[in-house]
């Protein structure tokens, strides 16, 4: 069955959606093992940002069909979430200030 | 498929002014998603307000871990479940994970097989997946449990950071609601197809408006979602 977002709606084989599955759980075993090895420093958080951006890739991409829809829509939801990268950015220094002010006064209370 | 058809130009041009022009311009047709329905649009829009949520506890839970003096608890540790005398890390979030991911893979062919007319494969996937959620939860209110009597609280916990309750109940509290929600959602949904009100295009009793094989794949968006989420809550709760 060849793949369509007709007006009858989505149409894909089954087989893709299994590939997806397995290899959902094939990333999602990955970051567990990052875990159980007890990986640490930069080589873990790169390793669980990877496995969790593939993830949530293979969900809205195949599993929510955004793959297949236009483009108006895909920016329309896909975009505005990149703001939030600016707030984590903004919280980020802001927190830093907030340790370095707590360690500058509250240091042998 | 649009349930209304663009009004022509000309009929746009006689409409009057004032506030009749204000409810005759919102309710005309402006359409920028040509290929999907208002219903999957308006789903897709309410995901996005939802994004937002949930980004704001998790970068408030981050706000919250990197200020603090106090170290963080190790979730490594706290997460971990004793089985035969060994310590196994995040054991049971790790198949909270697995469960997820199965329904979501449940969901995606539900869709599927809604889009192929089969009411029955439909209704039996659409059951799966709402066993897998309510599964989900269960697990979680054990989880909840455990470390109630651990002695977690919003306010303090015996190994260090007091934000890390509040955190934790808060992101997977919202996200457990979430789950509860989606599968009330499913089981409303699969009686629907049980009945064969998508074939008959019978009238919903909240929207009557007529049901549509559509329908399962919204539902299925939002339970995706969900999903979606535990994939962040995972990764950045649990992981980091």
């Amino acid at each position: 069955m060849a793949h369509a977002a007709t007006a009858e709606g989505q149409q894909h084989p089954i087989k893709l959606y299994l590939l997806v599955w397995g290899w959902l759980f094939i990333l999602s075993a990955c970051s567990y093992l990052v875990d159980y090895f007890g990986l640490q420093g930069t080589l873990r958080w790169s390793l669980i940002l990877l496995f969790m951006l593939v993830k949530a890739g293979l969900i809205v991409a195949v599993f929510m069909h955004m793959a297949w829809e236009r483009l108006a829509l895909a920016y329309a939801i896909l975009l505005p979430p990149v703001a939030v990268l600016v707030f984590v950015g903004i919280m980020v220094f802001e927190s830093d200030y907030t340790l370095f002010t707590r360690e500058l006064f509250f240091a042998g209370q | 498929m649009p349930d209304v058809t663009p009004a022509p130009t000309q009929d746009i041009a006689l409409q009057p002014g004032g506030l009749r022009s204000l409810v005759a311009d919102w309710s005309s047709d402006q359409r920028a998603f040509r290929t999907a329905s208002w219903g999957k649009a308006m789903m897709w829009i309410f995901l996005l307000s939802d994004t937002f949520i949930f980004s704001c506890f998790l970068i408030s839970y981050m706000t919250v871990r990197m200020s603090t003096v106090i170290p963080w608890p190790n979730p490594s540790e706290v997460f971990s479940l004793e089985i035969g005398g060994k310590e196994l890390p995040l054991l049971l979030i790790a198949i909270m994970t697995f469960v997820l991911i199965s329904s979501s893979g449940t969901m995606a062919m539900a869709v599927n097989f809604a889009y192929r007319r089969d009411r029955v494969r439909t209704v039996l996937l659409m059951l799966a997946t709402a066993a897998f959620g309510a599964t989900f939860v269960g697990m979680q209110a054990f989880e909840w449990t455990k470390l109630i009597h651990e002695g977690v609280r919003p306010w303090g916990n015996p190994w260090g950071a007091p934000q890390f309750g509040s955190a934790f109940f808060m992101i997977t509290g919202f996200h457990g609601t979430h789950v509860t929600i989606g599968v009330i959602f499913l089981l409303i949904m699969a009686r629907k197809v049980w009945r064969g009100d998508f074939d008959q295009g019978r009238k919903g009793f909240f929207t009557s408006r007529s049901g549509r094989w559509e329908i399962v794949e919204i539902t299925g968006l939002y339970w995706h979602f969900v999903d979606l989420v535990w994939v962040f809550i995972f990764a950045l709760f649990y992981l980091w």
